[in-house]
């Protein structure tokens, strides 16, 4: 199997994968990237905290025009997790077509090559696919 | 106690494109044409500030002045993303209520030609050969499209779905409105790239760019600057009783940028410092939204407006859906917005908006603005936003 690696670091690959943010052990704002000081409260100590792996789908585009080599159309989105935490990914395995994506539809997390570099290396990438299977639903 | 602050001249060039001139043609246009507004000369300014985004770093201000006149001022080159303009507005007021200066003048210029819609992302980039951590996320090569997308057509589309997923009635309908709506106001305008009227259809039909922004919902690229001469109150009386009729007194002048909010760093949140300029102006200027004959926002896409009408509190809270659909942001409505057309279809030069907006909106209190004179015009609110983010809110009056 080829080697692999996260596409950001904030995905750890691993059965299951998961996302994980930096938390401020003053106030547990979360954060993907890496911080010198809380963003929210100032505070200096951070922890690495796992979160869940299915949110609702809070926005979503459906992107048309995109720079060279992106295929289109895809959908971004971003997406709450059952903490709260809030996270930018593709909507995987939806039609893009504004009729099967409904806000406050319910996903979870999946993994995909992204991407292949020179020495066969794959970087995984990170999106949300529908719960329950494939059809979006309202959360109402 | 501060000085008061009036904007005594404003101009703007006509947006467009103008392959045959550079910036420095048209800041000095548009600075010259300002000074001759306020009846004064280059000699008669103390601080000149400049805001020109794609040349942020190659002091166009004094490059402006060994055009128009090198009298040995302080110069400041400024730079906050589509809020430069303002911010450089926001440098000399600020520089006057210091009561180091009691005349400025203030320029946003830019030439982007046809940059594209998604600026330089959108020549391509070359590809990295081999994965390797880079920056403050370890990314191992482009996240564009593969972890959603941060494209300013995708990001304004997200945002406008969000408040769609918060608040009853808003749809890609309701979006497309607003496009419709600016495009129909920008017939009266002169200055503005295009003046075309499309029908609600037209816009729906139109290219997909990112749902539900289709390309007659996003802003063009384009050319262009815009200037104001500022003085104080002190300096206001001593100036001919012409200048003094035609001034426009500045009410508020605030600049936010982000507070922590949930959700600010998956996506930039372009609502709370918003709201929290627009809460400070309102306070400053002593007015509310009911008191305003008309706004200038921030429409670099028609998504971008919609939600604004509720950040800026001229509709009910969610109401911003209803808003649109009675009307009430036409040029014959309750609260009159983007008369001029809009970034929509007066155009967005970068470095120019935030100023543009503060001469359309001078126009009409002045009573000076012809055709598309919003009538008895006393109190008028600009707004823009620089996503990263910076946002400035001016409420203007007389």
């Amino acid at each position: 199997m080829a080697k692999q690696v996260p596409i950001v670091d904030y995905l750890v690959l691993g059965d299951p994968p998961r996302l994980e943010v930096s938390t401020c052990t003053a106030c547990g704002a979360g954060f993907f990237d890496r911080r010198i000081r809380c963003g929210r409260c100032g505070g200096r100590d951070f922890e690495r905290r796992v979160v869940p792996a299915t949110g609702i789908v809070r926005t979503f585009t459906i992107v048309h025009r995109a720079a060279p080599g992106t295929p289109t159309p895809y959908v971004s989105a971003v997406v709450e997790l059952d903490d709260g935490t809030r996270v930018k990914a593709n909507l995987l395995g939806v039609e893009p077509d504004p009729k099967a994506i409904t806000l406050g539809m319910k996903v979870e997390l999946a993994t995909f090559v992204a991407e292949t570099d020179d020495e066969g290396t794959e970087a995984v990438a990170f999106g949300f696919r529908p719960l329950n299977g494939g059809k979006g639903f309202s959360d109402a | 106690m501060p000085e008061d602050v009036w904007i005594i001249g404003a101009s703007m060039t006509k947006f467009g494109r103008y392959p045959d001139k550079d910036v420095l043609d048209l800041a000095a246009e548009a600075a010259l044409a300002a000074l001759d507004d306020s009846s004064t000369t280059i000699a008669d300014i103390q601080i000149l500030a400049v805001g020109c985004l794609f040349e942020a770093n190659a002091m166009v201000g004094q490059r402006l002045l060994s055009q128009i006149g090198q009298t040995g001022i302080p110069v400041y080159n400024v730079a906050n993303a589509c809020a430069t303009g303002a911010t450089a507005l926001r440098t000399v007021i600020m520089s006057i209520k210091a009561g180091e200066s009691d005349i400025g003048l203030a320029v946003g210029v830019e030439q982007m030609g046809k940059a594209g819609l998604l600026g330089p992302a959108g020549q391509g980039k070359p590809k990295r050969k081999v994965f390797e951590p880079r920056g403050r996320y370890g990314a191992v090569t482009n996240v564009e499209g593969v972890l959603g997308t941060q494209l300013m057509p995708g990001v304004f589309a997200q945002a406008g779905m969000e408040y769609a997923y918060e608040n009853e009635g808003v749809g890609f309908e309701q979006f497309a409105k607003v496009a419709e709506k600016n495009h129909a106001h920008s017939t009266l305008n002169p200055l503005a790239q295009y003046q075309k009227r499309f029908t609600l259809d037209e816009v729906m039909s139109a290219e997909m760019i990112a749902y539900p922004n289709t390309l007659l919902m996003c802003c063009p690229t384009g050319d262009g600057a815009a200037a104001a001469v500022v003085a104080s109150g002190t300096k206001l009386k001593s100036m001919p009783l012409e200048i003094q009729r035609r001034a426009v007194k500045v009410a508020a002048s605030v600049m936010t940028s982000d507070p922590w909010a949930e959700g600010g760093q998956a996506q930039p949140d372009v609502n709370t410092l918003t709201r929290l300029a627009a809460a400070r102006a309102y306070e400053e200027a002593g007015v509310g939204p009911a008191d305003l004959d008309l706004v200038e926002l921030h429409d670099c896409f028609a998504t971008a407006e919609l939600i604004h009408y509720d950040n800026l509190g001229l509709c009910e809270p969610g109401g911003a859906g209803e808003f649109i659909d009675r009307g009430a942001p036409w040029r014959d409505g309750s609260i009159p917005v983007n008369v001029s057309g809009g970034l929509l279809s007066k155009g967005h030069p970068l470095g120019a908006t935030g100023i543009a907006n503060v001469y359309e909106v001078t126009q009409h209190l002045r009573g000076e603005a012809a055709e598309r004179q919003i009538e008895g015009a006393r109190v008028g609110l600009t707004h823009v936003i620089g996503l990263g983010s910076a946002c400035c809110v001016h409420i203007l009056t007389r």
